[in-house]
C-alpha cells in the first residue's frame, strides 16, 4: 500500500492524497443508513489526465476506485465496499463552456449544482438547468449518474435525459468522448450517433468515470409562481396530474404528504409551478390549470390551498432547503428515503404502502415526489428521518426502507438510486437476459472489476 | 453529558454551510483551502462526534482539522437547520476539551502560552505594548472614550499604523480619549475561540478590573475581535458602551467633526467576520466610504453576510494553518478584490489587514492593489486638503 500511496502522490501531489484515518473515516460513509467501509486512500485529482493515470495505476495494482462528488446519494453509492481509492472530484470544478445558441454547457465533473446555478445566474441569466432539490453541494454529474430529477423534469424528463455529451475515463484508463463531441467541437447532442451514454448513466461509476459533461440548458423565464392543489383521496392524484399535465402549462409538479403539522395530516399536496415572462402569461397559465381542475373543485373533492407569502417563497426556493431540514425532524441528523420511480397511476398504492409501513414501524414519514415528463412516470418517496445517535431507531428505519423497496417493486415501480440491498432486489426481479447483458457489459468494460465494486454485482 | 455532546450528531452534513447564499463558490475557508470533506463544517462535526464516542482516536491531524476552523460563522449564516446558532459554540466547546487534555497543536499551544505569559500571542515583552506610541496620555476619567488598541494594534506594525491613523482622526475631531498602554491586557477573543476558556476568563477579568479602576464609560476598539468579545462575552460590562472604531468615525462624520476632500479612486471593502457576521455591522463602513467625494465603492462578488473570510480568525493571523497555498483564503480574497479593478482594498480589522497585505505581496500585486484600513484611507483623504463638505451620512 505504501508504494500505491507514493504513486498517487506523484500523480496529484502530496497535499491531495490522504491515507489518514480522519479522511478515511469521513469518506467511509454518507449521510444515509448504509454501513460504513473505509477506503485505503482519498485522492483529489484536478484533471482528466490525473484521473486517467490513477485508473491505470488501479488496473496495475488491482485496487478498487470509487468516485464521489458531493457523496449525497444517501444510499451509500459512494461507500467503498471493498476499500481502495476514493476519488473526490471536487477540484475539477470548471465550467468549461456555455453555448448560448445551442443552449448547452460543458462542465467538469466536480462542478456542484450550486456553482452551476450561480454561474448561469451571473453570466447567462437567460439560461437555467434542471436543478435538483439536493443540497447545492451535490455535483451535477453525480445527479446525472444516478438518473436524478430536477425542477425541469416534468417538462423534459430525467436529468440524465438532458445529457448532450460526456468525456469518460474508461476502466482501462483510456479517455473517450461520447456524443457529437466525439466528432465535432460542439457538444450539442448524443444523437445521431449510437447512444453510448447509456453505458455510463445509472451505472454508479461501475463502468467508467465521467470527467466532463455536456448538459442541456433551457430558457429561464422572468417570473415563477406556485399553486398547491389539495386532495384527501389518493386515488384522485393520477387524474389531477393527468389534467394538469394535459394543459402543458406547468414547469414542475411535486406531490407531498406528511403527518405534521396536524393540519397537513391526511392531505395530499400537489404543487404546480408555473413560469412566464409577464404577469399576463402567468395568469393565462393559472387559468388553464384552474379550468382543468374545475371538476374536482366543483365536486369539492379538491381545492387550491391559500398560502402565505412565506410558504410560497419556501416552495419556490431552488434548491429546496426545507427538504434538507427534514433530517432534523427527530433532532437526529438523519434522513433516508426509498424513492422508487413508479407509473403515476400507481400513486394510490404507493401512498397506501407508505402509511402501512410507517404505521408498522411507528415511524413518522415525509413524502415528496415529482412528476417526470408529461405524466410519463413519477418519483415517489418513502421518506423517514432517523436519529444517528439511536441505534435502535436506525435499525427500525432500515427495516422500513427494506419494506419500502419490496413494496415499490410489488406495485410495479423500480427503486431509484438503490442501495446495494435494493439493487439485489431489483436484479432478482430483472429479466434474466437483461441481467446477462449487464454482466457482459461490466465484464467487457471492467475485466479487473476495479470500478465501484459491490454495486450492480450480478 | 454537556450540551454539545448530545446535539452535535444533528448535523446532516448537507453542505449548505460550505457556500454563501448564492452558491457562487465555496465560502468555508478551511474547506476551500483543503477540499477534503473532513475540513468542511459537517465533516469536522462528524469527526468530533466520532471522537467523543471513541470511534476514532485523537491525532495531531484531528486537532489540525479542528483548529483550522477560523470561526468565521459562514456555517452559522447558511446552515438551514434550527441548531445553526450553536455550531461555533460546539466547535469551541470541543476545542476546550482538547485544550484541557493538552491535545492541541504545538502552534496553538505556543500561541496560548504566549498570551498567558506575555499578554500577546507573539510573546513580545509586556512592557513594549505601548512602545508604538509617543507620549500619549493614559486614559483618565475625564476622557470620553477608552481606546482599546488590542494585541495586533499594539505590536504589529500594520496594526500600529491603523491605531495611529485612528488616533490622528480622533485628535482632528477633538475627541477626548486615552489608552491603557501597558495596563491593557489581550482582549481574549482568540483565547475564547480556541477553547481556552480559563485564560479567557482571566483576561476578561483583568480588563474589567482595569475598566472599573479607571471608571471607564465608553470603549472604542480598533479590532472587531475585541469589539466582539467585549460586547458579547464579557460579563459585567453592562454600563459600559462598546463601539468599534468605524462606528465612532461614523458618528464623528455625522457630527461634522471630520470631513474630506475629493479623492477620485475606486475602492472595495472587505467585511471582517467579527464585525459583520458576528455583529451585523455591514453598512457603516460602506456609508463612510460612499460619502467621500470621488470615491467609487465597488463590491466584491462575496460581500456582507456572504463575505469570504481572510483566513485569520481563531489565531490564524499568527500561525496561519490555512496558508502556503494558492487556495489560501487570503490569496483568494485579494484576487477577488483585484478583479473588481479597485485601487484600494479597505479593511477595518488589523488581523484582516495583516493577512491580506501578506497575500498581496505573495501575489505580486503590491503596485496595483493597496490594503488600507479605513482610518488610514480617511486620513490620507483629509491630508490632500480639508474642505468642509459637511456630510450626507
Amino acid at each position: 500500500m505504501e508504494s500505491i500511496y507514493y504513486s498517487l502522490v506523484n500523480i496529484v501531489g502530496e497535499e491531495y492524497v490522504s491515507n489518514q484515518k480522519e479522511e478515511l473515516f469521513i469518506y467511509s460513509q454518507d449521510s444515509g443508513m448504509m454501513d460504513p467501509h473505509e477506503p485505503n486512500f482519498v485522492v483529489l485529482p484536478k484533471s482528466t489526465e490525473e484521473v486517467e493515470k490513477i485508473v491505470k495505476l488501479s488496473n496495475i495494482e488491482k485496487i478498487p476506485i470509487v468516485v464521489a462528488g458531493g457523496a449525497l446519494s444517501l444510499s451509500g453509492l459512494t461507500i467503498p465496499h471493498q476499500g481502495g481509492i476514493i476519488l473526490d472530484l471536487i477540484r475539477m470544478d470548471k465550467v468549461l463552456e456555455v453555448n448560448d445558441n445551442s443552449r448547452y454547457a460543458i462542465i467538469e465533473a466536480g462542478v456542484t449544482t450550486g456553482k452551476l446555478k450561480a454561474y448561469l445566474e451571473r453570466n447567462h441569466p437567460e439560461l437555467r438547468f434542471s436543478m435538483p432539490d439536493a443540497p447545492p453541494a451535490a455535483t451535477v454529474v453525480g445527479n446525472i449518474v444516478i438518473h436524478g430529477q430536477g425542477r425541469l423534469s416534468q417538462q423534459y424528463g430525467f436529468n440524465s435525459d438532458m445529457v448532450t455529451g460526456l468525456e469518460v475515463v474508461l476502466p482501462n484508463g483510456e479517455v473517450c468522448k461520447i456524443g457529437s463531441g466525439s466528432v465535432s467541437p460542439y457538444w450539442f447532442a448524443i444523437a445521431p450517433l449510437p447512444n453510448l451514454a447509456g453505458l455510463f448513466l445509472g451505472w454508479y461509476g461501475t463502468t467508467g468515470i465521467i470527467t466532463q459533461l455536456g448538459i442541456k440548458l433551457y430558457p429561464k423565464k422572468k417570473l415563477r409562481d406556485v399553486e398547491v392543489f389539495l386532495v384527501e383521496e389518493p386515488k384522485l392524484v393520477p387524474d389531477v396530474v393527468q389534467r394538469v399535465t394535459f394543459t402543458e402549462m406547468p414547469e414542475d409538479i411535486f406531490i407531498g404528504a406528511q403527518p405534521y403539522p396536524p393540519a397537513y395530516k391526511d392531505l395530499i399536496m400537489i404543487g404546480i409551478c408555473i413560469t412566464g415572462d409577464t404577469e399576463e402569461e402567468l395568469e393565462f397559465k393559472r387559468k388553464l390549470i384552474w379550468d382543468a381542475l374545475r371538476p374536482h373543485i366543483d365536486s369539492k373533492e379538491g381545492g387550491f390551498m391559500v398560502m402565505t407569502p412565506e410558504i410560497k417563497q419556501e416552495l419556490l426556493e431552488i434548491p429546496s432547503s426545507s427538504t434538507t431540514r427534514f433530517a432534523d425532524v427527530l433532532k437526529g441528523g438523519g434522513f433516508e428515503y426509498c424513492g422508487p420511480i413508479i407509473p403515476v397511476e400507481k400513486f394510490p398504492e404507493a401512498y397506501k404502502k407508505l402509511l402501512e409501513i410507517s404505521s408498522k414501524y411507528s415511524l413518522t414519514y415525509g413524502s415528496i415526489g415529482r412528476v417526470i415528463g408529461r405524466s410519463h412516470c413519477m418519483m415517489f418517496t418513502f421518506g423517514y428521518p432517523f436519529n444517528r445517535a439511536d441505534s435502535k431507531n436506525i435499525e427500525i428505519t432500515k427495516r422500513a426502507l427494506y419494506d419500502a423497496n419490496v413494496a415499490s417493486l410489488e406495485i410495479g415501480g423500480v427503486p431509484w438510486k438503490p442501495e446495494v440491498p435494493a439493487q439485489k432486489l431489483i436484479m432478482e426481479k430483472m429479466d434474466k437476459n437483461t441481467l446477462k447483458l449487464m454482466q457482459s457489459m461490466k465484464n467487457f468494460l471492467d475485466p479487473n472489476r476495479i470500478m465501484n465494486p459491490g454495486n450492480w454485482e450480478v | 453529558m454537556s450540551d454539545y455532546a448530545t446535539q452535535i450528531h444533528r448535523c446532516f452534513r448537507c453542505g449548505y454551510c460550505k457556500f454563501p447564499s448564492n452558491f457562487i463558490d465555496f465560502n468555508c475557508p478551511s474547506y476551500k483551502r483543503f477540499k477534503f470533506e473532513s475540513y468542511s463544517t459537517g465533516g469536522r462535526l462528524w469527526l468530533l462526534w466520532a471522537w467523543l464516542r471513541n470511534e476514532i482516536e485523537w491525532s495531531e491531524h484531528l486537532s489540525e482539522i479542528l483548529f483550522s476552523c477560523v470561526t468565521c460563522r459562514n456555517c452559522v449564516e447558511f446552515c438551514p437547520m434550527k441548531f445553526k446558532e450553536d455550531i461555533v459554540d460546539w466547535i469551541v466547546s470541543i476545542r476546550s476539551v482538547m485544550v484541557e487534555q493538552g491535545k492541541v497543536l504545538p502552534k496553538v499551544s505556543e500561541f496560548l502560552n504566549n498570551i498567558y505569559r506575555d499578554g500577546n500571542p507573539w510573546g513580545f515583552p509586556r512592557n513594549k505594548r505601548d512602545a508604538w506610541v509617543n507620549n500619549k496620555d493614559r486614559y483618565s476619567t475625564n476622557d470620553e472614550y477608552l481606546f482599546f488598541v488590542g494585541c495586533v494594534g499594539s505590536y504589529e506594525p500594520r496594526g500600529q499604523e491603523m491605531a495611529k491613523s485612528f488616533m490622528k482622526l480622533l485628535d482632528t475631531a477633538n475627541q477626548s480619549y486615552g489608552i491603557l498602554g501597558t495596563d491593557e491586557e489581550c482582549d481574549g477573543n482568540e483565547a475564547y475561540m480556541l477553547g481556552e476558556k480559563g485564560l479567557f476568563k482571566e483576561l476578561a477579568q483583568k480588563n474589567i478590573e482595569k475598566f472599573e479602576k479607571y471608571k471607564v464609560k465608553k470603549i472604542v476598539t480598533l479590532s472587531p475581535h475585541s469589539f466582539n468579545i467585549m460586547k458579547n462575552k464579557y460579563s459585567g460590562l453592562k454600563n459600559i458602551e462598546i463601539v468599534h472604531y468605524t462606528q465612532l468615525l461614523h458618528d464623528m462624520i455625522q457630527n461634522q467633526k471630520i470631513s474630506f476632500s475629493t479623492r477620485k479612486t475606486k475602492v472595495t471593502y472587505h467585511d471582517p467576520c467579527y464585525l459583520g457576521r458576528y455583529n451585523g455591522v455591514y453598512e457603516i463602513p460602506r456609508e463612510i466610504l460612499e460619502n467621500i467625494p470621488g470615491v467609487d465603492l465597488v463590491e466584491m462578488p462575496r460581500n456582507r453576510e456572504n463575505s469570504f473570510c481572510c483566513g485569520g480568525g481563531s489565531g490564524n493571523f499568527v500561525y496561519d494553518l490555512l496558508g502556503r497555498s494558492e487556495d489560501s483564503p487570503s490569496i483568494i480574497r485579494v484576487r477577488e478584490a483585484y478583479e473588481t479593478g479597485a485601487e484600494f482594498l479597505i479593511v477595518t480589522c488589523p488581523s484582516c489587514k495583516m493577512m491580506l497585505d501578506d497575500a498581496i505581496k505573495k501575489e505580486g500585486l503590491e503596485k496595483e492593489l493597496f490594503v488600507k484600513d479605513l482610518s488610514e484611507f480617511l486620513l490620507a483623504t483629509m491630508k490632500q486638503g480639508i474642505i468642509n463638505m459637511g456630510s450626507n451620512i
